[in-house]
């Protein structure tokens, strides 16, 4: 052992933040010390307790008055604020949205793509925690969050394009559950599958692509379901995936761009 | 004229991190509508191409800060007296009412860094910037919060630590 271990070293060994090489030597030197290491488990079952007892308010609908204070223009057109409330009790999902023009609500699949968009901008950051189900229990989460949403799901599969499946979560929506799985590839770039019951009336959409705040976003109504692929990565790297989400779950070539 | 940045996608991890700090769903509520009221009034002061959520827990930290000088003193004192024995781990067991009483008893200052380090996922260096005090400070915080942590944990069933709280 080069360095001597140091209480600093333990604790960025928990978080992550070691360089390889020390956290090798760290390893080392706790299968020695075995005091050192049940410290270290005991911290990082404090982090995992932390995010079984808060992980919960991600998921749940923004207070209104949330929603006001944070699209509160610094002044004038109080109508838009109000506007862009209903819109809040209207949409979906964790029910607000990005960017919204508030004098004019967006169409449904809009505002399907809009909270497709800000789940992905909400969870895809999770460094440690980004799924709730990891993907080393593929069937399981697809079969679990199948059962939820109420059809059969299938986790589309790009590891032809670089891409593996991290896992998934259950989020909590007005209109009902929605399934969200996460992809990465080797880079640690993230794009995430949403899926949810669409609202009446909108049975059937054409494969659709929308920017929302930098989130590309390529979606579709299929079936009574709406499918949402998001990341912030290049427009050209999402049409890919998103075309082969497409063919891949409803067995068609994705006609539009 | 320069686009206005959105506020909206940090909601949830503001609202997250307020409420294990406050423990208090009402509580972490106002704290996040008071720093989305600063943010909105200080705005230019932001550097577009800078963390936003950084900066936004910067801000969110200063009013938890300026609450706490206002309001009298809790229990802090006793806390301190507090001495708990330490025995073997069952870490793994634990409950989310253990967790919160836990961090209910740890001075403002550890949980501050124990939230943004483990529940956040900050960095070492962006959890100094969101608290305004250099590294090796977070690092102190954390470790007594840790240790402090796992000797509540360890020690006591739940119930008697609601009962001491």
């Amino acid at each position: 052992m080069t360095n001597p271990v140091r209480e600093d070293d333990l604790h960025a060994y928990v978080d992550g933040a070691l360089p390889e090489a020390r956290r090798l030597e760290v390893e080392a030197w706790l299968a020695a010390h075995p005091e050192d290491a049940a410290r270290v488990r005991a911290w990082a079952a404090q982090d995992q307790a932390l995010h079984a007892a808060f992980d919960a308010v991600l998921n749940e609908p923004l207070p209104i008055d949330l929603v006001r204070a944070a699209r509160r223009k610094p002044a004038r057109m109080p109508y838009k604020v109000v506007a862009a409330a209903l819109a809040f009790v209207a949409s979906g999902l964790v029910g607000y949205g990005i960017g919204l023009r508030a004098d004019q609500p967006a169409p449904a699949p809009l505002h399907f793509a809009r909270d497709a968009a800000i789940a992905h901008a909400v969870f895809s950051p999770e460094v440690r925690h980004p799924v709730e189900v990891d993907a080393t229990h593929a069937a399981h989460l697809v079969s679990w969050l199948s059962k939820r949403i109420g059809t059969q799901l299938k986790a589309p599969d790009f590891g032809a394009l670089g891409f593996e499946l991290l896992g998934g979560r259950l989020l909590a929506g007005e209109s009902g559950p929605v399934a969200q799985f996460m992809y990465q590839d080797a880079g640690g770039r993230r794009v995430t599958l949403y899926v949810r019951r669409a609202v009446a009336g909108n049975r059937e959409t054409a494969f659709r692509h929308a920017t929302e705040n930098g989130v590309e976003v390529f979606y579709w109504i299929d079936h009574d379901f709406g499918y949402a692929l998001s990341g912030q990565i290049a427009r050209a790297d999402m049409q890919r995936l998103g075309d082969a989400a497409y063919l891949q779950l409803t067995g068609k070539a994705a006609a539009a761009n | 004229m320069r686009s206005r940045p959105d506020l909206i996608e940090h909601l949830p991890r503001l609202r997250r991190y307020a409420r294990a700090l406050t423990g208090d769903v009402a509580r972490a509520d106002d704290l996040v509508q008071d720093t989305l009221e600063r943010a909105l009034a200080k705005l230019d002061l932001w550097q577009p191409g800078s963390d936003l959520r950084a900066w936004l827990f910067t801000l969110m930290h200063n009013l938890f800060v300026n609450q706490l000088r206002t309001r009298r003193p809790q229990d802090t004192a006793l806390d301190e007296a507090l001495d708990i024995p330490v025995s073997g781990g069952q870490m793994e067991a634990l409950a989310a009412r253990d967790i919160h009483a836990a961090l209910a008893r740890l001075p403002e200052e550890q949980r501050e860094a124990i939230l943004l380090v483990g529940l956040e996922q900050f960095s070492y260096a962006e959890a100094a910037q969101v608290l305004g005090v250099p590294v090796g400070t977070v690092m102190s915080r954390l470790a007594r919060a840790r240790e402090r942590m796992r000797q509540m944990l360890a020690g006591e069933p739940a119930v008697q630590l609601k009962v001491v709280k």
